[in-house]
């Protein structure tokens, strides 16, 4: 049904988020796609394409992926954890769950290359058992794994509280023994929001740069990330060639956006049938 | 109808562990207990603990030096300064953004509305090289700029753009969905009743979303300040001039001032510590007031 307009303001707001949005966000992106269009398809495919970069893509992208996928299923546990057990310090976890987001990711960097350093707190003990963590690919997993934290278990745990006791009850009423519930009942109704923690947590690690150079050693065709090559392309005054990368991360990440946002819509869909 | 009372009032974990049909084996409570606090320690209290353990590790007179010195002090000044300008701008957007979008039907709001979060999907690096690109010598204004001796790239209008961009989302993200659920009925009866648009929003808007509008500008004012690979990029690293508290922590860190690097790095940790708490407190009132009003309306029907 159609009301007529009685709140004043919608020309004056409208108007402005539009202009903002475009002067800050819009144009500039578009900055990047205008500038490679100066390339020939030929030389765009070159850059794209150089072995240092696609080996740049398979660290980004790779080690981004594995992190996304240790934190779905820690982030599951750990959002179970806290939302069905009572302990001391509870809330306090809890709070500190945010802390990726709130600590700036260049303090995050520093702080696990010096734990996982050959001299550190957990770098000693590894280097005892003959890993290396820090200036490794294994060092970029433990900051994307850190990055990512947060994501999962931020997106698991509003669903997991809302779950209704009676699923449950009636599962183990029916015969059901505990993992078969969780398996055939609880699981299926978290999937969606464990796939949208999993997305989130990969999208965000595949664009990281602060904690990640200070602990990767970054060598070029071992730990190079693509976010770091667009800095040394920059560095280098290659402007064309740190376009035409950023030209592949931006059209990977917003095919993940729109995804993730098909997703989000699908979950409260779902749970808005289960629970209302 | 008392049940659903008395369950509202029981936390979900009580319900849970006091009926034998919800509940799992104590081994497998143990179990899991374990591997949440085992993640948490590795990889979110060592971390933290590490940042300050590094930054007194020689003394606090080392520390005191550190923060005191002159381009630490002019990093502080700067990333301020950044702040203070990037996060009314974002608070303005979000409020006009929210009011628009929470308030109105109008074709396009879903697209609208994941436009506004595009800034989240793209790389901090990205985000920095569009305005080099832009403003920068060889870019779109380059050579404009350059005449009329204006400096945005290496500058601090570079790294206000720069942190605007990755800020962008936040205000925004939280006012929209909570306009929507508060709905226009409110505003609506306000007009009708004769106050003016702006007293509408003032006394009746304002108050509503108080709690949600300091949530998003504490996130936002976090990650302006925090901020490292957008700003690393247009900054330049001249130091004193161009220099935020995370760029100085790097270039600290880089010529193996490593002390003092994680005394500039504790201040931001400081930083993120009180962000948690604000966070905390502000979704414990936003809580608090779902629970009154939900028992207003219980005890009225």
């Amino acid at each position: 049904m159609k009301s007529p307009r009685v709140l004043p303001g919608f020309p004056l707001a409208l108007g402005y988020t539009l202009v903002y949005l475009a002067l800050i966000v819009l144009i500039p992106l578009s900055a990047v796609f205008l500038k490679s269009a100066t390339l020939s398809g030929e030389q765009f495919w070159a850059i794209i394409s150089a072995p240092r970069v696609v080996s740049s893509y398979r660290i980004s992208f790779g080690i981004s992926l594995l992190a996304a996928a240790i934190n779905t299923v820690f982030g599951l546990i750990f959002a179970w954890v806290l939302v069905r057990y009572r302990f001391p310090g509870r809330r306090i976890v809890d709070a500190l769950v945010d802390l990726p987001f709130a600590l700036p990711t260049a303090v995050a960097g520093i702080a696990l290359t010096a734990l996982y350093a050959g001299n550190g707190w957990l770098g000693q003990w590894l280097q005892l058992a003959g890993i290396q963590a820090a200036f490794t690919p294994l060092g970029i997993l433990v900051a994307l794994t850190f990055i990512g934290l947060p994501f999962v278990v931020r997106t698991v745990q509003p669903v997991l509280e809302d779950l209704d006791i009676e699923l449950e009850e009636a599962a183990a009423s029916l015969g059901a023994d505990r993992w078969q519930t969780f398996l055939q009942v609880i699981l299926p109704v978290l999937s969606p929001a464990l796939l949208t923690g999993f997305a989130l947590a990969f999208a965000r690690a595949v664009g990281e740069y602060g904690s990640v150079i200070f602990i990767a050693g970054n060598v070029p065709l071992v730990s190079e990330i693509t976010p770091l090559l667009i800095i040394t392309k920059l560095e280098q005054y290659d402007y064309v060639g740190a376009t035409a990368i950023a030209v592949v991360m931006l059209v990977f990440s917003f095919t993940l956006l729109f995804l993730i946002n098909g997703l989000q819509i699908w979950t409260h869909r779902r749970h808005g049938r289960i629970t209302g | 109808m008392s049940a659903h009372v008395a369950a509202r009032w029981t936390t979900p974990a009580q319900r849970f562990e006091k009926n034998a049909a919800t509940r799992e084996p104590a081994w497998v409570k143990a179990a899991l207990m374990t591997v949440a606090l085992l993640f948490f320690g590795l990889f979110l209290l060592l971390p933290l603990a590490t940042v300050f353990a590094e930054a007194l590790r020689k003394g606090w007179q080392v520390y005191f030096a550190a923060l005191a010195e002159p381009d630490a002090r002019s990093a502080m000044v700067l990333t301020l300064l950044v702040a203070a300008i990037a996060v009314p701008l974002n608070l303005i957007f979000g409020l006009a953004a929210a009011w628009a979008i929470a308030k109105f039907d109008f074709r396009g709001k879903q697209l609208l509305t994941t436009l506004i979060d595009l800034p989240f999907s793209v790389s901090p690096v990205i985000a920095g090289l569009i305005y080099v690109l832009i403003f920068g010598a060889q870019g779109w204004f380059g050579p404009w700029l350059i005449e009329n001796d204006i400096k945005m790239i290496f500058a601090v209008p570079g790294l206000v753009l720069a942190t605007v961009f990755v800020t962008f989302p936040f205000v925004a993200r939280e006012l929209i969905p909570l306009m929507q659920a508060q709905g226009r009925e409110e505003e609506e009866a306000a007009i009708v009743l004769g106050a003016s648009g702006w007293k509408t929003f003032w006394y009746v808007t304002l108050p509503n979303i108080k709690w949600g509008l300091i949530y998003g500008v504490v996130l936002c004012n976090a990650r302006a300040m925090g901020e490292f690979g957008a700003v690393s990029v247009v900054s330049g690293h001249i130091r004193g001039r161009t220099n935020t508290l995370p760029l100085h922590v790097e270039i600290l860190y880089n010529e193996y001032q490593f002390a003092a690097a994680f005394a500039v790095a504790s201040l931001l940790a400081l930083l993120a510590l009180l962000t948690l708490v604000i966070k905390s407190f502000v979704e414990w009132q936003g809580r608090q007031s779902m629970h009154t009003s939900q028992n207003i309306s219980e005890v009225i029907q």
